[in-house]
């Protein structure tokens, strides 16, 4: 086989076609685009969930009067709440968070946010227990157990918030993953397509091969050649585009709250880190694409 | 070297075979002509050889390949050792002349040294050493059919087959013709060439076949086109 023979042909095939192939570069670049878009929101559910598994589960407001004088949970309310939930079965550390310390946290949370900063007063905080779970999907039981109880204000189980908010994230991931799919299946009949021009207009030497013997490789190797490159370009193009995205409109728009650390951050490591796979899904399609189009499509 | 036994084409399309019962053998190092009107055929008859189409009965051999029944994959071998050459020359208009004698090695995969070496050779036997680097469009028609000779050739092909090789050219011109194609016979390579030329077929004085209604209506040793016309 004569590797500089198959790719000249190779690029008088994709240069003779060169509005077909830039609209076969640029809707794959799309497809795969999105594509990466949608696994990079699977990136960031799972880093969100390492974060949040970290943390607290269910939180345990006080009210205001302990709030306001108890700094180190010693009455015996706070005390004895504590120490009530320390004995729970499925619990495994029990903190106790302070007004001062309460308020601190939410400065640092919010301090995207200045006009909710200067708004809140250190009175509008409760001091908190916060439990850390064994098992943070049975946290209803300790809800249900502790509302009502004497000192306690509220009982807020925080993963109810966050499958919520985990939820929203899916819904874009498989929208996302939704449009990926329609450009997909334009991108798949764009390479059909051009497959098929491609021999057209190649017939002649391609029957001048034929009758002099070429093999079957030779023949369509450089059709398949063609759509692979075609592919692989225009993944690349995609994860240029995702690389862009993220610098420019991405990281401005979520920076407070990746500051603030509730959202995690994506690198362009994270990008980096799907772009084998864009690449992979471009060449495996395009290839099986511009296999099955010369099978059942065109008489070579 | 060639030989059809009992040999019958019936197109899907047609209720009359193509090709009925033929049985003709030639040897290795024949010069044949196959004439016949036009339906009588010689088309399918050589589409046969190349095994662009698989007899409905009988069997074809060229040199060792039983044609017919041969694998798929194992086709490219067998048109490796037969040349064509076609009334419409079939050069690729955008390479030079030595280009286009290239391909035909290129695309079968023979080493770049080796082109380098046989491509000026079977220029210089066809008579175009000189016209290497022009294109198709600036040779005259019958400079054009040397080409595709010359390309035809250039992989030493054991049978070569022309297909109405002198239709496109002047009387002159194709007694040039005939003579190259005459040259590469006495190589060793068995010629068969479908034709219409009553001329050109009265003056080789060679074998010649006969087809009419997809019979072989008459093999004559050293014939002449038309028998008492």
């Amino acid at each position: 086989m004569r590797a500089s023979f198959v790719f000249s042909e190779v690029i008088t095939g994709l240069r003779r076609n060169i509005t077909m192939t830039i609209a076969m570069i640029l809707t794959t670049a799309i497809s795969l685009g999105l594509l990466g878009g949608g696994l990079l929101i699977v990136r960031m559910i799972d880093k969100m969930q390492l974060i949040y598994s970290d943390k607290v589960q269910v939180m345990v407001s006080l009210t205001d009067d302990i709030s306001a004088n108890d700094k180190s949970c010693s009455t015996s309310i706070c005390a004895n709440l504590q120490r009530e939930l320390q004995g729970s079965s499925n619990v495994e550390t029990v903190t106790f968070q302070n007004r001062d310390q309460s308020f601190q946290r939410f400065q640092q949370l919010f301090q995207a946010e200045p006009e909710l900063l200067r708004l809140t007063r250190p009175e509008s905080l409760p001091a908190t227990l916060q439990v850390k779970l064994t098992d943070p999907s049975k946290a209803d039981v300790l809800v249900k157990a502790f509302t009502g109880k004497p000192g306690v204000k509220t009982v807020d189980d925080q993963g109810v918030f966050l499958q919520r908010f985990f939820g929203i994230l899916d819904s874009v991931r498989y929208a996302t993953f939704l449009i990926a799919l329609v450009q997909a299946a334009a991108a798949v009949l764009l390479i059909s397509n051009t497959i098929q021009v491609s021999a057209f207009t190649r017939r002649v030497e391609v029957g001048i091969m034929r009758l002099v013997g070429a093999t079957r490789w030779y023949t369509q190797l450089p059709f398949l050649i063609e759509a692979v490159v075609a592919g692989v370009v225009g993944s690349i193009l995609g994860i240029v585009g995702l690389g862009l995205a993220k610098v420019f409109f991405l990281d401005a728009a979520l920076s407070g709250p990746i500051a603030s650390g509730v959202l995690p951050r994506l690198d362009l490591l994270d990008v980096v880190a799907i772009s084998p796979i864009l690449v992979g899904v471009a060449a495996v399609i395009s290839a099986i694409t511009g296999y099955v189009t010369l099978r059942l499509y065109v008489q070579l | 070297m060639i030989r059809l036994e009992h040999v019958t084409k019936v197109y899907k399309t047609s209720t009359r075979p193509a090709l009925d019962n033929v049985s003709v053998e030639m040897g290795k190092g024949e010069f044949v002509f196959l004439i016949g009107p036009s339906g009588s055929g010689k088309s399918t008859f050589l589409r046969l050889l190349l095994r662009e189409e698989v007899p409905s009965k009988g069997r074809v051999y060229v040199s060792n390949f039983d044609v017919a029944k041969m694998a798929r994959r194992r086709v490219p071998r067998l048109r490796q050792s037969i040349g064509c050459v076609f009334q419409d020359f079939r050069l690729l208009p955008t390479k030079t002349v030595a280009e286009n004698v290239a391909f035909a090695l290129e695309v079968i995969g023979k080493p770049r040294h080796t082109i380098q070496k046989v491509v000026p050779e079977v220029l210089q036997l066809v008579g175009l050493d000189g016209k290497a680097d022009r294109m198709p469009t600036e040779l005259s028609g019958g400079e054009q059919q040397r080409v595709a000779i010359a390309r035809a050739f250039v992989n030493r092909p054991l049978v070569l087959i022309a297909d109405e090789p002198t239709g496109n050219l002047d009387p002159d011109t194709s007694q040039d013709i005939m003579l190259l194609l005459e040259r590469i016979n006495r190589t060793g390579t068995t010629v068969l060439m479908a034709t219409h030329d009553h001329s050109i077929v009265d003056s080789m004085r060679r074998r010649v076949v006969e087809l009419d209604h997809g019979r072989v209506i008459r093999d004559d040793a050293r014939g002449v086109y038309g028998v008492g016309r």
